[in-house]
Parts: C-alpha cells; sequence; structure tokens
C-alpha cells in the first residue's frame, strides 16, 4: 500500500503500520545506541515480560530499566503499539482519505476529510455514522466522528516523528501533557478503540492500561525514541 | 416522537432504534425514498436531516426525534426544484431507482456549495452508486441546476 510501510527494523526505526509486527517479536528494550538491525545486541538491553499482541504491557513491567530516558522511550512504545493499531491509525491518515479494516484499506464509500474533517456537503461522516456501533449495518460509531486533522497524521510516520508530533500543542489539539494523559485515559473516541463493535479487533489492551503507559511516559520525561538516521 | 416531515410535525409512535427508512416508508408512506443495499453503502436511501443528507437506512429515529426531514417529496411543492428540472432536461433517471437519493445528496451539495466544481461535485457525489451508469448525466444535470457551463449533454 505505501513503500513506507516497508520497514523490517526494529521499533525506533519502524513507522507505525508495521510496527505492531515488529513490536510483537521485540523482547529487548533497545538502548538509544543498539538500534540497527544487524547489529549486536546492546549490553543495557533488557528483556522485557512477553505478551500476546491483544495485551499491553503493564507500567510495572518497564520498572526493571534503570535509565529514565531509556525506561521512558520504551513506555512510548508501548503507548506506540496502540497508536499503530488500524482501530487507532485508520482515521489518522497522512492524505485526505480515512483507511478501513485491518487491511487499511481505503474507506469504503469513497470519502474526503472536507475542510473542517467532518467531510464534505452530501457526504459527511455522520451521514452514516451515528452516535455508537450499529450492530445489524456494522456501522462503526461514537458520539464524534470526525477525522483527526492533518497535523495529526501518523500513517507513513516514523515512532519517533508520531512521539514528537504527540507532545507537541501545536500538532495535538493544544493540549499540555496532562491533557494528553487525560484525552488518552478517557476520551470517547479514543475509547472507541476498544470497543469497536462487531467483529472488529480491538486495539491492544485497554483504554486505563493506556492511559496509564501514557502517564508514566510523561512522568519519566516524555523522551522520544531516536530517529532513524 | 416527534419529527418535521417535509415541513409538517408528526407524532411517531416508533422503537427509537428504527431505521428512519422504515418510518419514511412503512409508517409515513413516503416511498419515494428508496432502500438498496441497508448498509449507507449506495445512497439510494440519502434524505436531509435539517438540511445535511444523511444515509435514512442507517440513521435511527431517536437521532431524528424533534429535528426535521426532507424527503424528496418535500424537495419542492411542485417537482420545481432546480436540480428535479435539471433531471429531467438531461434525461438523467434510466431505470431511476437511485435517482432521489442522487438528487438529495446533490441539493445538499448545492445548499453549501451554488457553484460547486467538478471536483466539489465527484467529492460528494461519490457515495452515490447508479448501475444503469448516468454519472455524466448526474454531473450535467448538477451542473445546468447551478447554472454553470457544461450542464448540458
Amino acid at each position: 500500500m505505501n513503500a513506507a510501510f516497508e520497514h523490517s527494523s526494529p521499533w525506533c526505526q519502524s513507522t507505525l503500520p508495521v510496527m505492531m509486527t515488529h513490536v510483537r517479536r521485540l523482547l529487548l528494550v533497545l538502548a538509544v545506541a543498539g538500534c540497527g538491525g544487524k547489529q549486536a545486541p546492546a549490553p543495557d538491553q533488557i528483556e522485557l515480560r512477553r505478551v500476546g499482541a491483544n495485551e499491553l504491557r503493564a507500567v510495572e513491567d518497564f520498572a526493571k530499566i534503570r535509565d529514565r530516558g531509556t525506561r521512558s522511550r520504551a513506555l512510548f512504545g508501548e503507548v506506540a503499539r496502540v497508536l499503530a493499531h488500524p482501530r487507532c491509525i485508520n482515521c489518522h491518515p497522512s492524505g485526505d482519505v480515512p483507511h478501513q479494516r485491518m487491511t487499511m484499506e481505503q474507506h469504503d464509500p469513497p470519502v474526503v476529510r472536507g475542510p473542517d474533517d467532518r467531510g464534505v456537503p452530501g457526504m459527511e461522516c455522520t451521514a452514516c455514522h451515528q452516535d455508537r456501533n450499529q450492530p445489524l449495518t456494522r456501522v462503526p460509531g461514537a458520539p464524534k466522528w470526525p477525522l483527526a486533522p492533518i497535523e495529526m497524521a501518523w500513517v507513513g510516520k516514523s515512532v519517533s516523528y508520531i512521539c514528537n508530533q504527540i507532545k507537541d500543542p501545536k500538532r495535538n489539539g493544544g493540549k499540555s501533557l496532562s491533557q494528553l494523559i487525560e484525552h488518552n485515559a478517557h476520551d470517547e473516541l479514543v475509547g472507541w478503540g476498544w470497543a469497536p463493535g462487531t467483529e472488529r479487533e480491538p486495539a491492544p489492551g485497554t483504554q486505563a492500561q493506556f492511559g496509564a503507559l501514557t502517564a508514566a511516559w510523561v512522568e519519566t520525561g516524555a523522551e522520544c525514541p531516536e530517529e532513524k538516521r | 416522537m416527534k419529527v418535521k416531515i417535509n415541513g409538517v410535525e408528526k407524532s411517531l409512535d416508533v422503537d427509537p432504534e428504527m431505521p428512519l427508512l422504515w418510518a419514511l416508508r412503512d409508517v409515513l408512506g413516503l416511498t419515494g425514498t428508496k432502500y438498496g443495499c441497508g448498509e449507507a453503502l449506495c445512497g439510494a436511501c440519502t434524505v436531509h436531516l435539517d438540511g445535511h443528507a444523511v444515509r435514512s437506512c442507517v440513521t435511527p429515529m431517536r437521532r431524528v426525534d424533534g429535528h426535521a426531514v426532507t424527503t424528496i417529496e418535500g424537495l419542492s411543492p411542485d417537482g420545481s426544484h432546480p436540480l428535479q428540472e435539471a433531471w429531467l432536461e438531461v434525461r438523467t433517471p434510466q431505470c431511476g431507482f437511485c435517482q432521489t437519493g442522487q438528487i438529495m445528496t446533490a441539493a445538499a451539495l448545492l445548499a453549501i456549495k451554488p457553484k460547486p466544481t467538478d471536483a466539489d461535485i465527484d467529492q460528494s457525489m461519490a457515495g452515490n452508486i447508479c448501475r444503469c451508469g448516468t454519472y455524466p448525466r448526474i454531473r450535467a444535470a448538477i451542473k445546468k441546476a447551478a447554472g454553470i457551463d457544461g450542464g448540458d449533454q
């Protein structure tokens, strides 16, 4: 679908859509300098608890990482497993068309974001999407159902980019870090990711875990993984 | 619940989860709005809710309670809406099944953008499917109704 998806390196270098697969394999928290694909493991790699693809590690799982900055970056890696999930990233496209399904195909019927991220006249998001999921027609819904603004685009972006983006008030809807924690922990549309209805696969873990991981990331300095060079 | 249908206040005793399309066709007898796919994928059931185009097959009555719905029967009192006239002039309908949804979507577009570009028309009409392939005529009729060059086949 997108050449940017075809990375095969560890999460510190990956773009989000492929990151899920890599994170499942990733048992080690990589030190800042140890992010090369075929390099020998860095001496301070620490093994984290294995979890299934539909689970999130708990904040406590990261306590064994002594270095605060390394712990913060590792926590964001866990947060990013949620951001990378199609339930979340599908509505953070880098273009004007949302994605859908686990395959991230283009939204069908064909829709575009429009001037205020809510569609165009005659084809507004709420022409079809209601305030809740509809089990019979399988149309997903939540009280508010806009597309993420283009400055919040995640598709094809690196984890490092998104980390810096998500804590930048100019690109996160004007949120402080404490507001970001609240948003991730309690926002209804964010919460839809874990209650998507019908046969849709939910985002990993729970919203409460996601909020706790976000809070722990902020508390450890909101450090971001380094960009691939 | 109370709903203004084509300008007339109606009191309806229906399940709040009943799709608006069911209420229109089966309860109120307004059969101009068509059932196509039943999953908001084809646009045949498009009506206006407070002036915005919605797919009535997936719109529950609880959302409509206290609001105004306009169907093809209420778009104009006598079929004289510019789109309806242009539709006939360009001979847009073939089998005709999708046409009321097409017109209601186009009317929602022209209400916001009286002089739409081709790109505007394409984006707004993209979700209304026509199995007869009348898309060039639909576009021509919309442009004709808008008084834009290119509105004649």
